[in-house]
């Protein structure tokens, strides 16, 4: 094409509109290739988009809901084993009460589960955190308008919106760093990471003996304001929908991660005047069985493979007994798709223990 | 709201689309207005400083022009009635009216510069001094430093003086005089246009032509190219390297000299082509700031070529003056009487170079490593002027060997690493810091083996695979510099559809890729900017 061309506005239109497709499709294939797969490293990113091909497979009856100490906490598997109940861990990393409400929000989209189970610990925060986690919960989200709803009520100051609808704004200093699994995942094929949402740790690491520090005061002991109006929109949610919302702390209780008194009582005070039932399971721990010398992986920040097995045989027997939830054992649907996940839950757990020893 | 930005870019591409769809007349208040809403959003607090600038200078141009047309009209009047003596003595008074118009103008103007600027710096500095005897120090009061208030400053005074000597018509439409001084896309970094040459073009009707348009966008994009694939991406190495003046001795100074030429080029010229793109796309011919400055073959030419707008403000309304002033004069006078004839006519040149020098590296920023940046320049000119008559006598007894490239490249290494060791001052803490960098290339010998074992390079921050793309993105630069030298690439490249297309989104593509921006890169605003 030259400068004697006939109809230099026809060329100039096609060589855009070229231009725009090919470089269209060239960043399309880029942003999957930049992208973390989440597999060698942050596991935790994995765990908002494995849902959704899980419950493609089936539903569930029960959906955990929050941060770390949910999907560190509660085997589905166990669950199914022990009491025949299906359910779900959607938790993630530092995931916010707004992610969790969102997340919750976008599940309700798929399946409609008898009982949600809430982990309370992220109310103390609110305000976004770490960019980071923001990503680690969000990137993996379907796109809907609860995910748009999502990113507006996390980004921090740093962050753009835009950078969510092309993550190559996001990821594109990664180039240097890629590796042959970026390429092998970019279009799909991904390994699960969790077992039914739960990240499994085999390790053992337990508490330093000298380890605690004194838990220091809290300035201002009441619960954000917007992070009690997200438990509150999740409560409306819940009710709207006829499910029941069940409210937890975890069994762990680290000096670095100490849920005060204060703090309880007021999901004490919260769960009473919307009529609610709130656990509290680090008074628990004997009743557990939790042994923090051989049931966390980090020092008795989470709990370990052991110690999610125990609390999980506790709790579903809980759920079955005060909540109704059904047995699925009997069901054809249910327990061809359970017996497949919980073989697949031992298959990386036998896997995991090998590498630990 | 920095040219680096998202935001940034789809203003600008909105600021573009809402002149074009206007009535022409009205495109000069799109203009303003998108000027308004730019510098506000950098800060309501700068806002103020700014639009004194604006009313002051103004008001001191009316003035001086409304006084020389009215001293015009009185001689014509009178001029029959009026001896030659009763004029020339009629126009001196009026001049001497217009003067002190002008200095007021200009005392407010770098007065508001020099105390917004220069407080702090000048605190410190006494500070400093009285810590040598023992005596408290004085308190540094945190000033505001309104965005571009050098640039505006200088575009605005470069304007009443340009008016008070007859050059240029005052304006007489305040909004469109605001347009000049506020431009968006020069007001943080330059160019410092003169205002005949810019203002009439800001108001006059422009046509949406393809022409422009494409050659604005391509510059936009190369623009964008140097400073977030080349400038920002050089500058995390740069940066490692003053981080630890201790540790980086040696042969990473001299490689500092070379980065952080690479890294400023990246960043000045960049800046200037978005800016110039920007313009273009309005349909606007902003002056040229920089043309190929690194071919240069000795300091003043290098000087010509780099940071050209700022040069000749310091030429025109420093340089020049002070060297043909009447106390000048008299100095000249009085240093041949007492020097001899050789010396005596070189001291006001000397002088006045000295100080135009002393001023820029002021200029540039407000700490003694600007100030003996900027002596060390004068003082690099005036000892090649004084080398003169030494070249001239090589130069005669190797004719043939000045009319070579191979020569032609030794200049230029010879004035890139010249130019490169004084502008090492920007880099560093303190003047001491960079002499004891600098003389450390000459001791520390040790430290060269990392070089060549290939350690220096990624000890600095940056993978293997960046030092690649960066290298491809200079020699790029150097090629496209090259084959733009007679008439720019931009230009030419509008006339091949297929070309012009292929080069942009390459360029799209790479920035995107490879560009240091967003969260995890720490991709800093332009430096013109900070000046």
């Amino acid at each position: 094409m030259n400068r004697n061309a006939k109809h230099p506005r026809l060329t100039r239109a096609l060589c855009i509109l070229v231009a725009v497709l090919i470089l269209g499709g060239a960043l399309a294939v880029f942003d999957r290739i930049l992208m973390p797969k989440y597999i060698t490293t942050s596991r935790e990113g994995s765990l908002t988009e494995e849902y959704y091909a899980a419950v493609a497979e089936t539903n569930h009856d029960v959906l955990f809901i929050g941060d770390c100490e949910v999907y560190e906490s509660f085997v589905p598997a166990t669950l199914w084993e022990e009491y025949g109940i299906s359910s779900y861990v959607r938790g993630g990393a530092q995931q916010l009460v707004w992610h969790s409400y969102y997340l919750l929000e976008d599940a309700l989209r798929y399946e409609t589960p008898k009982a949600v189970v809430y982990n309370v610990l992220a109310l103390k925060y609110g305000t976004p955190q770490k960019e980071g986690y923001n990503r680690l919960n969000l990137d993996g989200m379907a796109w809907s308008a609860s995910k748009v709803d999502a990113i507006r009520a996390s980004m921090t100051e740093e962050e753009s919106f835009v950078s969510y609808v092309f993550p190559l704004l996001r990821y594109h200093g990664r180039w240097d760093e890629l590796t042959a699994e970026d390429f092998r995942y970019a279009f799909g094929g991904k390994p699960a990471e969790t077992d039914s949402g739960y990240l499994m740790q085999t390790a053992v690491v337990p508490p330093d003996a000298d380890a605690d520090q004194p838990i220091s005061p809290l300035a201002d002991p009441t619960l954000p304001a917007t992070a009690m109006a997200y438990l509150d929109k999740m409560e409306a949610l819940c009710r709207e929908r006829g499910i029941e919302l069940i409210l937890i702390k975890a069994p762990t209780d680290s000096w670095g991660y100490h849920w005060y008194d204060e703090w309880d009582e007021q999901i004490v005070d919260y769960a009473e005047a919307h009529g609610l039932t709130y656990y509290n399971l680090i008074p628990k721990s004997d009743e557990i069985g939790l042994d923090m010398t051989t049931d966390t992986y980090d020092k008795g920040v989470h709990l370990n493979a052991s110690g999610a097995e125990k609390l999980s045989r506790y709790f579903g027997a809980i759920l079955q007994e005060r909540h109704e939830i059904p047995d699925r054992r009997g069901d054809n649907l249910f327990a061809t798709v359970w017996a497949r996940r919980v073989d697949s839950y031992y298959q990386r757990k036998d896997d995991m223990m090998k590498g630990n020893s | 709201m920095s040219f680096t930005t998202l935001t940034f870019v789809l203003f600008a591409a909105l600021t573009v689309l809402v002149y074009y769809l206007v009535p022409a007349r009205a495109q000069w208040v799109v203009l303003l207005a998108a000027s308004g809403l730019f510098y506000a959003a950098a800060g309501g607090w700068y806002l103020p400083f700014i639009l004194l600038t604006i009313a002051s200078t103004y008001t001191v141009a009316r003035l001086i022009s409304r006084h020389a047309a009215r001293d015009e009209a009185y001689l014509a009047e009178h001029r029959a009635e009026m001896t030659k003596e009763a004029r020339k003595e009629y126009k001196a008074a009026g001049k001497a009216k217009r003067f002190v118009l002008l200095v007021v103008g200009l005392a407010f103007n770098f007065g508001m510069l020099g105390v917004l600027k220069y407080t702090g710096f000048t605190l410190e500095s006494i500070n400093g001094m009285l810590s040598l005897f023992g005596a408290g120090k004085l308190p540094v009061p945190a000033l505001i430093l309104p965005l571009g208030i050098s640039f505006y400053v200088f575009r605005s005074t470069a304007y009443i003086i340009d008016v008070y000597r007859g050059k240029t018509e005052a304006a007489t439409n305040v909004a469109k005089y605001a347009l000049f001084v506020s431009f968006f896309p020069a007001v943080t970094q330059g160019p410092i246009s003169r205002y005949a040459d810019l203002a009439p073009q800001l108001c006059a009707p422009h046509k949406a032509e393809w022409g422009n348009l494409s050659v604005g966008f391509v510059r936009v994009l190369w623009g964008y190219f140097k400073k977030l694939v080349i400038a920002d991406t050089v500058m995390v190495a740069v940066r490692t390297i003053v981080s630890a003046p201790d540790r980086y001795e040696g042969m990473y100074v001299f490689l500092l000299i070379v980065l952080y030429s690479a890294a400023i080029y990246g960043d000045f010229t960049g800046g200037i082509d978005v800016t110039i793109g920007y313009a273009r796309m309005l349909g606007l011919t902003v002056q040229e700031n920089f043309k190929h400055p690194f071919s240069s073959r000795n300091t003043a030419e290098y000087w010509n070529r780099w940071h050209i707008t700022m040069g000749s403000w310091f030429t025109d309304y420093v340089f020049y003056p002070l060297s043909i002033c009447r106390p000048m004069q008299k100095f000249s006078k009085w240093s041949r009487a007492h020097l001899g004839r050789a010396v005596g006519m070189r001291m006001p040149v000397y002088f006045a170079t000295l100080v135009t020098w002393f001023l820029t590296g002021l200029w540039h920023g407000a700490s003694w490593n600007f100030i003996v940046w900027g002596l060390l320049n004068g003082v690099v000119i005036l000892a090649s002027r004084e080398c003169e008559p030494l070249y001239a006598r090589f130069h005669k007894r190797f004719p043939k060997l000045g009319g070579t490239s191979g020569y032609g490249y030794f200049c230029a290494v010879r004035t890139f690493f010249l130019m490169g060791s004084i502008r090492i001052l920007d880099c560093y803490r303190n003047v001491p810091v960079t002499a004891k960098a600098f003389g450390s290339i000459f001791w520390r010998f040790d430290t060269w083996r990392e070089l060549f074992d290939g350690r220096a390079l990624t000890e600095l921050e940056l993978s293997v695979p960046a030092w690649i793309v960066v290298g491809c993105a200079v020699i790029a630069v150097f090629f496209v510099s090259r084959a733009g030298k007679k008439s720019s690439v931009a230009d030419r490249l509008v006339h091949r559809p297929v070309l012009w297309t292929a080069a942009c989104s390459a360029l799209v593509l790479v920035i995107l890729l490879f560009g240091s921006y967003g969260i995890g890169f720490d991709a800093g605003d332009f430096i013109y900017g900070q000046f």
